[in-house]
């Protein structure tokens, strides 16, 4: 018998009982379409993630105090002075793959114009710290490397700071707040960078010279951390060896265990919160593809009870020359129809849920061409192996007892 | 030249411990054109007669000869061929498809052979359907027949792969007196055309419309005689008019 005949009596069969098809099909199509819209929509969110870790500099390293024993006390790592202003110097005259590199402290308080306050954090760091942390000036200029040795009382603020403290349509530019009792005159305005991931507010800052926020304010000679920027994405391997390097002759460490820093990357933090939402990713399919079996049970179900309910009709089709393989290839196909035509409605229904989801959510909208395969492949085999049995069935009922069923 | 020919037949089952032997040797021959009847009360085995007749079942020993080639040693899909092309059968309880148009119900055979094309295959079962007076509900669905108009499908779809014997299991036992003269009528014309059928029946009144009795008794043949053939038509215009209406 050949394909096309097959193909006609299966579709006939299906097509005489409409409303059993279509609910027997629902099963796969809520399966198929959860799986979809799962892991679309995990691959958007992921993507949105990763937008938005880039738009912080992918490029940028981080250089943290670690922890430090001192006369048998751990410090732990906030407490601990190891890093300084030398380490930075050192790391940008010896490191040829760091292209920028700024020392950071940061200090928290009041800042104060007028009748207005507001609590936000002053960064101390080096001209470079713009360019690493990728902030843009607005309005006015940048400190200079002049006003760091001369302790200079200058700042930046961020647009949030400048909207708390001054008046609609006041420029702030020459204009002297204070932090804390300190004076600081402001000699710019950051261009808004709106929220990170984290939903932090990343334009409730202020930047100062380093020197000035380690003297005047904390009263130090240590930095907090240390900020630079590798030449390109593809050396920050080998830009933070050039770091740990340098800062072990620094500080005179020769086994790595005892290092008293902890170098980051924001590559490491890229690939751990992908790592994160790959994870859910996962296991969300995992969750959704219980209802693809579900569903393929369903179709086994229907199977099982058609055969039963159309023994007479195998009976006949047996007495008028049907084969055994071609009554089992007609239940095989009918199961397959059942479950790829389910499959295509699900897949299509799940890319619309996840379109109008991520446009909801404001996530980029991907289409995972993986997950629309497996999951078409995943609905073929579906309709088979359920289907197998129940064909196996028919194919098996014994003619003579088929015509006589009633 | 004979369609049909069996060689002393045997057919038996295994009941538990038991055999029970439903065949006991039976022979006989049917020639082409032949309209034959199997008589036999419930037990004779005509039934088992009918399925080994039909290819659906194989006898324990014995030869059995269709169109002049020997069947009995042919393996299941030989034998669905052999069904497909030499066999046409008519069913008690007309056996149709539900939910399906009397054409495409004609042309189920057909879908089972590769050789004939769609078009000629709906060529074919149009052309039966006319054989059977039903062209014209070629479009209804078995609901929408009478129990005689379902037979006569069912008869277009036995006739419709040109079978070289047509077998009739009770064909009428489902119908009233009047409609099942008319089936008779039928197939009395089908085999005036040619055709050699074979109906099995255990109503002496319809055995009467063939043209040659097989008698089964406890798988035996008891008597195999040329029967006074009555003319079906005749017997139709001899009931008194139905009495439900007037």
């Amino acid at each position: 018998m050949n394909f096309s005949n097959l193909f006609k009596i299966a579709y006939q069969a299906i097509l005489r009982n409409k409303t059993r098809s279509l609910l027997t099909m629902l099963g796969v199509i809520i399966g198929i379409s959860s799986v979809i819209a799962m892991v679309s929509l995990g691959q958007s969110s992921t993507k949105s993630i990763n937008e938005q870790i880039s738009t912080m500099g992918t490029n940028l390293i981080m250089v943290m105090r670690a922890n430090q024993q001192r006369g048998g006390v751990n410090m732990g790592n906030t407490n601990s002075q190891t890093l300084t202003v030398k380490d930075c110097e050192s790391i940008k005259a010896q490191c040829k793959y760091i292209s920028y590199v700024s020392p950071m402290v940061s200090a928290s308080g009041q800042t104060v114009r007028g009748a207005n306050n507001w609590p936000s954090s002053m960064q101390g760091g080096s001209p470079d710290i713009l360019t690493i942390r990728k902030y843009q000036i607005s309005k006015g200029t940048m400190f200079t490397d002049d006003d760091i040795k001369e302790y200079k009382k200058v700042c930046l603020i961020g647009t949030t700071v400048a909207e708390n403290l001054f008046a609609e349509g006041e420029d702030p530019v020459g204009q002297e707040i204070r932090f804390g009792s300190i004076p600081f005159k402001v000699i710019g305005v950051l261009e808004s960078k709106g929220e990170n991931q984290m939903g932090q507010d990343q334009d409730d800052i202020i930047f100062a010279p380093y020197s000035t926020v380690m003297k005047r304010i904390l009263a130090t000679q240590y930095v907090h951390m240390i900020y630079a920027s590798a030449a390109s994405e593809n050396v920050a391997n080998q830009a933070v060896e050039e770091i740990e390097t340098v800062l072990r002759a620094n500080h005179k460490i020769t086994n790595p265990g005892n290092d008293d820093f902890q170098v980051r990357t924001q590559a490491e933090m890229l690939e751990m919160m992908s790592s994160v939402s790959g994870f859910l990713t996962i296991l969300l399919a995992a969750i959704a593809s219980i209802s693809l079996i579900v569903g393929g049970i369903g179709i086994m179900n229907i199977m099982y009870v058609t055969v039963t309910e159309r023994t007479k009709e195998i009976g006949l089709r047996t007495a008028i020359g049907a084969r055994g393989r071609d009554i089992m290839y007609q239940f095989l196909l009918e199961s397959a129809m059942l479950s790829l035509v389910g499959g295509i409605i699900g897949i299509i229904f799940g890319l619309v849920i996840s379109y109008v989801v991520s446009a909801a959510l404001n996530w980029p909208f991907v289409i995972s061409g993986t997950a629309v395969i497996a999951s078409f492949i995943v609905c073929a085999a579906t309709g088979i192996f359920f289907g197998w049995y129940p064909a196996k069935k028919a194919a098996n009922l014994d003619p003579i007892n088929a015509l006589r069923y009633e | 030249m004979s369609v049909i020919k069996i060689d002393n037949l045997k057919r038996e089952f295994v009941v538990g411990s038991e055999i029970v032997k439903a065949l006991k040797g039976v022979s006989f021959e049917i020639n082409k054109g032949e309209f034959v009847s199997i008589m036999g009360t419930s037990g004779s085995g005509k039934s088992t007669m009918l399925n080994i007749l039909g290819c659906l079942d194989k006898p324990t020993s014995g030869e059995y000869y269709i169109d002049d080639s020997p069947v009995s040693r042919l393996n299941k899909d030989e034998l669905a061929r052999v069904r497909n092309r030499k066999i046409g059968f008519v069913f008690q309880s007309y056996n149709l498809l539900p939910r399906t148009s009397s054409v495409e119900q004609v042309e189920l055979p057909l879908l089972y052979n590769n050789k004939i094309s769609a078009k000629e295959r709906r060529e074919r079962a149009i052309h039966a359907l006319e054989e059977v007076g039903l062209k014209e509900r070629m479009w209804h669905m078995p609901n929408q027949l009478s129990g005689g108009q379902q037979q006569r499908v069912a008869i277009a779809r036995a006739i419709v792969n040109d079978p070289v014997i047509l077998l009739a299991d009770e064909a009428t036992g489902n119908l009233d007196t009047r409609t099942s003269y008319e089936i008779m009528s039928l197939f009395q014309k089908l085999h005036a055309e040619g055709k050699s059928i074979v109906f099995v029946t255990h109503e002496p009144d319809i055995a009467c419309f063939t043209s040659r009795t097989i008698m089964l008794r406890d798988g035996r043949v008891t008597k195999d005689e040329a029967v006074n053939t009555q003319s079906a038509k005749a017997a139709l215009e001899a009931l008194p008019p139905s009495s439900d209406y007037n």
